[in-house]
């Protein structure tokens, strides 16, 4: 099979899983809830008002008609009004998402480094310190409830050792004596690129503790596949081959054996990435982060329904880009991939 | 005379296991000439490749223990090598090639990039340099040079040119000794023949004694100078191939011969009666003899010695020193 | 009472000699399993957890305070010896719920893998070994599910389904068989390869028979090392959901919602979420711990 043909097969596949998300969410909002309009009223329904809503959401129509109307809807970009803002829920998300995107790619930098680095070590170094110490490090990191790791973390360095701030992303100070330019939403980003370097270095070290309670769980998953990866590749003839003809190990270890273990530790990464996008609503909401994940929280709270699905739907479609991306990447690393 | 390019003295090799201690290797000697072809010749799990492995220091350490013997490359006792010194031997004065071509090269990389990576590893060259070198050793094992092949990752080559790829990487730093274990036996039977022709060349052209370790005995015949047969990790027999081949002495190497299907009727062929011995617990005396024909009592007790019965032609067994009676070897002149 | 049992013997014994090389296995990898000493203290963990579940009634200091009464009176008291987890916002102790709490992540994971179970295996056998549209149906289902990241999916059944534990049990299933239905089907796919599958093919061996005989059984393996590995995921994501306010609804003694409770406290009155936070971590340590220790011995690619 030609790389063309791969893509195509992979962009394909792509647009059936879009379809299929919005089907679900469908469902999820229409067929699931046994009155969906008494639902969009929430509590404060009047009678007669409860006619009106189901009128408006053409709730007396067919299922297929109502499909075609959410399918519409969804791509003219009218994703309906928040119940709790009263704001249009597309330009929510697109208000709260940059922040959400800073803390999730900052944490998965973390993770990626963290653990691809301390993994390979401990394959080079099978059976020593590092490995078994890491292996520890990696059960525990993946056992730890994210919220609850955050509420530590807010505990031992900012109420006992006082290093690190405990909530939002900038203090308020300098937020007022060094305002940030918005360029991309991304604060640290922002104050980067715009040369405020006390805001950016402010911004950052308000960034060190939900980046550590987010990456915990990734990191560790991360460092045991690498692991396992690079052990099964150093146990290849292809490697007793390189040092048969003298090639170094460190070489060996860190170019031969890592860039053939990297398809399944870049689909871990992938899901990894599945599991930031959510795993930051409970962050968000410990640190008051004010990112898509404290807008979902908030919305599950006062049972905001546009706004939930909205939500939904931004990060299943992110996961589903980041997956493309994964897979497109793999093919490129790997030649193997194409061909099967 | 000129001392062998590579001596192995009784070489004693031990693999620790769940099960116990395997003896996988017991008192090996075998010695390589310059450009000379050397034929390992034995069942599975005899020893052979880990005699291969075991130059090398490619056993796992931990693992695998010689607890006797030396193994000399030009006088030198590669086993009290370190781990770094090794490395700096390997590919570039001793190399290897293994069963499985596609399994040796690595699948990520293409075949260019693995082979200049070998020559760089051992000499500072340019690159430019080490692409001639890769070039000069790829038309050595008739490849071609063009960039499709260096540019193309080992699935996507045959399987004899893949075993030329590993060929070329064995020899692109002129290393004098090439140990090939079973190198024709992933191979289909036509591209068989085209290796060994290769194995030949290299010895006829660039002088690269080799060590061609091989469960077939009809492809050890065809290539090499001389031929050592292993059983449990001894050498049982050895000598010119004419000797060995005409001349077989070892009721173990008979009977290897007797099993060898050429020319004869499914009624003819025989098989060897029982199984290779486990190495945890291998049997007293000669290891051949739970399933030796011509078993004397002594074979349960006592080791045979290797004895030369005829010039350079050895045989570890007590029923052929007793039948050739005292040896009287004459002196080498 | 003689009569009776040698048949049963006799058909054990006949049963051992047939499959003599899956027991000698099966001894030796327990026999690996139980050396490693982080596994074990795995299993010890979860153990004592199942024993605190059961017993919580007689062990809890104060049941019916761990069962949700509130007692006003002793509002936010530090640890002391009545009170050795301290109390929360309610005067509740915290150590009574948290033994009470011990039942929620039990109960609710153990019905989850059930049901994805039941689901998800026989589905992808059937896929995986039958093939053609039906397989191409199932895993295009498959698709869209894990096109989702799970929790989302679940958050989002959760909400509109109306917040409760059965719901987030519920919603856990939905989110969860595709990758049973995946892995299985992976399975019977290279099953189907094999010799003596082909063999049993050949002979006119019906196809659900040899679902039932060759490729489910084959399956278990790496089945059960999947399910260990993601029972502590599934505690977690219970004690997630719940602590955003989707699962258990005051005052049930669920430990994500106790942490979530203690939430506001956590910088003075820190051991109302600790405790809780505690316990979860434990029990999922322990699940993972344990699912590690299966890996090493059952998953073929890892073994010896």
């Amino acid at each position: 099979m030609s790389l063309r043909l791969y893509l195509v097969r992979r962009l394909a596949l792509m647009v059936f899983v879009l379809i299929g998300i919005v089907v679900v969410t469908f469902f999820i909002v229409r067929v699931v809830p046994s009155d969906p309009a008494q639902l969009y009223l929430g509590a404060r329904s009047r009678a007669g008002q409860v006619e009106e809503v189901r009128r408006q959401l053409g709730l007396d129509r067919s299922l297929v008609v109502q499909f075609g109307g959410y399918v519409g809807d969804l791509l003219t970009g009218d994703w309906g009004e928040s119940l709790r803002t009263r704001h249009s829920v597309l330009e929510d998300i697109l208000h709260f998402l940059p922040a959400s995107l800073e803390l999730i790619i900052s944490a998965m930098i973390v993770a990626i480094i963290v653990g691809v680095s301390l993994g390979a070590l401990s394959a080079y170094r099978k059976g020593g310190l590092i490995d078994h110490g890491s292996r520890i490090v990696a059960i525990a990191g993946v056992s730890l409830p994210a919220f609850f790791l955050a509420l530590l973390l807010q505990v031992i360095f900012f109420r006992v050792l006082g290093w690190f701030p405990v909530a939002t992303q900038i203090d308020p100070v300098v937020a007022q004596t060094h305002p940030v330019t918005h360029v991309t939403g991304m604060l640290v980003v922002d104050a980067f690129i715009t040369g405020n370097f006390v805001a950016f270095a402010d911004a950052l070290w308000h960034l060190v503790l939900p980046t550590l309670a987010l990456a915990a769980y990734p990191a560790g998953l991360i460092m045991r596949m690498t692991r396992s990866a690079m052990l099964e590749a150093l146990e290849t003839d292809y490697i007793k081959m390189a040092r048969a003809m003298g090639v170094r190990q460190r070489f060996i270890v860190l170019k031969y054996a890592l860039k053939n273990s990297l398809a399944p530790v870049l689909t871990v990464i992938g899901l990894m990435f599945a599991y930031s996008l959510v795993g930051t609503f409970f962050v968000e909401l410990i640190f008051a982060w004010p990112g898509l994940g404290t807008y979902a929280t908030m919305s599950i709270l006062s049972l905001d329904y546009p706004a939930i699905m909205g939500v939904t739907i931004v990060v299943a479609f992110m996961y589903v880009f980041a997956n493309l991306i994964v897979d497109l990447l793999i093919a490129w690393l790997d030649p193997r991939v194409v061909l099967s | 005379m000129e001392s062998p390019l590579l001596d192995i003295r009784d070489l004693r090799l031990e693999f620790r296991s769940y099960r116990g201690v395997v003896k996988a290797l017991d008192g090996v000697s075998l010695a390589v000439d310059k450009a000379e072809i050397l034929g390992l010749v034995g069942e599975s799990g005899c020893g052979k490749t880990i005699t291969g492995m075991s130059v090398l220091g490619l056993l796992p350490r931990q693992q695998a223990r010689v607890t006797s013997g030396e193994v000399l490359f030009r006088g030198d006792d590669l086993l009290r090598k370190s781990e770094h010194e090794m490395q700096r031997i390997r590919g570039r004065l001793i190399s290897m090639v293994f069963q499985d071509p596609l399994a040796s090269l690595n699948p990520v990389f293409t075949v260019g990039d693995q082979i200049t990576k070998v020559i760089r590893e051992h000499k500072r060259v340019s690159k430019k340099a080490a692409r001639d070198a890769m070039c000069r050793a790829l038309s050595e094992t008739g490849l071609p040079t063009h960039k499709t092949l260096l540019h193309s990752y080992p699935h996507q080559l045959s399987g004899g040119m893949r075993q030329r790829v590993c060929m070329a990487m064995a020899i692109s730093c002129d290393s004098p000794l090439l140990i090939a274990d079973e190198p024709t036996t992933a191979l289909d039977v036509t591209i068989q023949m085209q290796i060994l022709k290769l194995l030949l060349r290299l010895r006829e052209e660039l002088g690269v004694a080799q060590i061609l370790v091989t469960h077939n005995v009809g492809v050890a015949a065809q290539t090499c100078d001389r031929i050592a047969v292993m059983y449990a990790g001894q050498v049982v027999e050895q000598g010119p191939t004419v000797a060995v081949m005409k001349e077989a002495r070892h009721p173990y190497t008979m009977a290897l011969y007797e099993c060898l299907p050429q020319g004869k009727s499914a009624q003819e062929l025989l098989t060897i009666p029982g199984s290779v011995p486990d190495l945890i617990d291998p049997p007293a005396g000669c290891r051949f003899h739970p399933r030796c024909r011509r078993v004397l009592d002594v074979c349960r007790d006592v080791r045979p010695p290797l004895v030369e019965v005829a010039r350079g032609h050895r045989v570890a067994c007590h029923w052929v020193a007793e039948q050739s009676g005292p040896v009287r070897i004459p002196p080498e002149s | 009472m003689e009569m009776r049992r040698t048949p049963i013997l006799g058909m054990w014994g006949s049963y051992r000699t047939r499959h003599q090389a899956a027991f000698e296995e099966s001894r030796y990898s327990l026999r690996v399993f139980l050396k490693d000493r982080l596994a074990l203290l795995g299993v010890c963990l979860i153990l004592a957890t199942i024993i605190v579940a059961v017993a919580a009634p007689w062990i809890a200091p104060y049941p019916d305070q761990g069962r949700g009464a509130s007692n006003v009176k002793e509002r936010l008291e530090a640890p002391s010896r009545a009170h050795p987890f301290g109390t929360d916002a309610s005067g509740r102790d915290v150590l009574s719920r948290v033994i009470f709490g011990a039942r929620i992540p039990l109960m609710i994971s153990s019905v989850v893998v059930a049901a994805v179970l039941i689901i998800g295996v026989p589905l992808g056998g059937i896929a995986g070994y039958i093939g053609g549209w039906i397989d191409e149906l199932v895993m295009r289902i498959t698709d869209i599910f894990l096109a989702f990241p799970a929790l989302i999916l679940a958050m989002a059944l959760v909400a509109f389904l109306g917040p409760s534990l059965r719901n987030v049990a519920i919603a856990l299933v939905i989110t969860w068989w595709p990758w049973y239905t995946r892995l299985v089907r992976g399975m019977a796919v290279s099953l189907r390869q094999r010799p003596y599958v082909l063999a049993a093919r050949t002979m006119g061996v019906s196809q659900w028979t040899i679902i039932r005989r060759h490729v489910l059984p084959n399956a278990l393996g790496p089945v059960v090392v999947q399910v260990s590995l993601d029972v502590g995921t599934v505690i977690l994501e219970v004690a997630g959901l719940s602590f955003i306010g989707l699962g258990a609804r005051p005052p049930q003694p669920e430990w994500g919602l106790m942490v979530s409770e203690g939430r506001e406290y956590i910088l003075s009155e820190w051991w109302i979420s600790t405790f809780p936070g505690l316990a979860i971590f434990l029990l999922v340590l322990a699940c993972n711990l344990v699912g590690d220790g299966l890996r090493d011995v059952l998953d073929p690619r890892t073994k010896r």
